[in-house]
């Protein structure tokens, strides 16, 4: 049973923060609200003001320039799944959208919203982290960004203050010679992830790799990067004996939970497993990039 | 406070007056009256009121309604022309692409979707354009099957 609320829809951005100014903590969000609905039902959230921002025109939008590609925050999953250029440039992004939940979902969610839901078994977080994107969030007092790897604080918590919405997710241009690769595991195609892995590898002289970002989605209170796993395969000239070595030291960098879907150890062990195994997937994409 | 809330469904204009809470599929079932988008497991998971919203494909239980407003809706009851039914309605009817029928209006409106996206799909892509519906008799071959007879030019568009 969702609770009676007052309703805003703001047509434009500065709109939008006027009013999330004038609530604050008393308001919430919704752009798609294809994850919030699902817990206001619940009871779990119960906001006496709701500020939709789905129809904020200004904030959907998938540009590419010199520094890379920008996405507005409302811009929803479908649309970046068939995005010509997310395809060309950033395949893993349309990949991942293309297993997250379903085509409704993605037809009416947006990546924005999705990001700011802070659930930590999210297909976008790891992918976006990998890539190494920038979040930006606007408030009536200006902008400001952060790496994406440090936007959520805990479980379903993020770096947003009240009065700020998240507005532009940047991806850098991809260095040459890298690839980056995404899976999840889980029983039905389109759940959330049970754990999901994004490793992307820049490959160096000698097939070496020259770089390489690990992130982990359902594994932790949000999602993370093993940067204990990264060191064991940085600069060196990846083998099985080495992938062996990080898979295992990821899975103890994790801090994953028991639920309905697995447990602890059960997580544990598809992070040894998928760490490995999605490495060299992305150095086979680095080869072929 | 009520809202106004305006939108078009299967080509009627309505203006209602409801509460901003008040989801999609409430508004479909109960302030205009279809009945035929089935209120399932209301929460996003099974499929079962999928309606199209402006041409696409959503889950009407997960959509605020005030969302709609200025929109265009087709139901399951917006496919067929008078008396006659749409292509993919009759070839599951010939396909048995039911058994006890509550996932139908679901699958129909999602299968449309899919064809009027992407006319010739694969059977994998067939499958993965119902992936959102969930058949709890577990119906789903007789389902693609019907899609694809359409797929194939089977049933023609009803004069």
């Amino acid at each position: 049973m969702i609770n009676d609320f007052e309703y805003f829809a703001p047509k434009t951005l500065k709109e939008a923060l006027a009013l999330l100014d004038k609530y604050q903590d008393d308001c919430k969000v919704i752009c798609g609200g294809q994850s919030l609905l699902v817990l206001m039902r619940q009871g779990l959230v119960a906001p006496p003001y709701m500020i939709d921002i789905k129809g904020i025109a200004e904030l959907s939008y998938i540009k590419d320039d010199k520094d890379g590609l920008k996405i507005g925050a409302t811009t929803t999953h479908r649309a970046i799944e068939k995005s010509p250029v997310v395809k060309k440039k950033y395949p893993v992004l349309a990949k991942m959208e293309t297993r997250l939940a379903s085509i409704q979902t993605r037809n009416w969610g947006t990546i924005g919203g999705n990001v700011c839901h802070g659930d930590p078994a999210g297909d976008p977080l790891p992918v976006l982290i990998a890539l190494g994107a920038t979040l930006t969030m606007t408030g009536s007092k200006g902008k400001r960004s952060m790496p994406a790897e440090n936007f959520c604080l805990d479980y379903f918590e993020t770096a947003l203050e009240p009065g700020e919405l998240l507005t532009e997710i940047a991806l850098p241009v991809v260095p040459p010679n890298t690839g980056t690769a995404y899976t999840k595991f889980n029983v039905i195609e389109s759940d959330l992830a049970t754990v999901g892995v994004a490793v992307s590898v820049t490959l160096g002289a000698g097939d070496s790799c020259q770089d390489i970002r690990i992130a982990l989605g359902a594994s932790a209170p949000t999602p993370i990067r093993p940067k204990k796993a990264e060191a064991i395969l940085k600069g060196k000239k990846i083998t099985d004996a080495l992938l062996a070595q990080a898979g295992e030291t990821a899975s103890t960098e994790a801090d994953p939970i028991s639920d309905i879907y697995a447990s602890e150890e059960y997580r544990r062990e598809l992070i040894k497993v998928l760490v490995p195994r999605l490495t060299r997937e992305a150095m086979a994409n680095a080869k072929k990039a | 406070m009520k809202k106004e809330l305006k939108l078009k469904v299967n080509g009627q204009p309505y203006e209602l007056y409801i509460k901003p809470k008040t989801l999609l599929v409430q508004v479909l079932r109960d302030h205009v009256g279809l009945t035929g988008t089935k209120r399932g497991c209301n929460d996003s998971s099974c499929g079962a009121c999928t309606i199209m919203l402006n041409g696409m494909a959503v889950k009407s239980c997960s959509i605020l309604a005030l969302q709609a407003n200025g929109c265009e809706v087709v139901t399951v009851e917006g496919l067929a022309k008078g008396n006659k039914l749409s292509p993919l309605q009759r070839a599951f009817l010939d396909h048995g692409s039911y058994q006890c029928g509550f996932c139908t209006p679901g699958m129909l409106m999602s299968s449309t979707a899919l064809l009027a996206e992407n006319p010739k799909p694969t059977k994998e892509e067939i499958k993965e354009g119902i992936d959102g519906n969930i058949c709890r008799c577990t119906g789903y071959n007789s389902i693609i099957r019907a899609v694809t007879a359409v797929v194939k030019g089977e049933y023609k568009e009803a004069k």
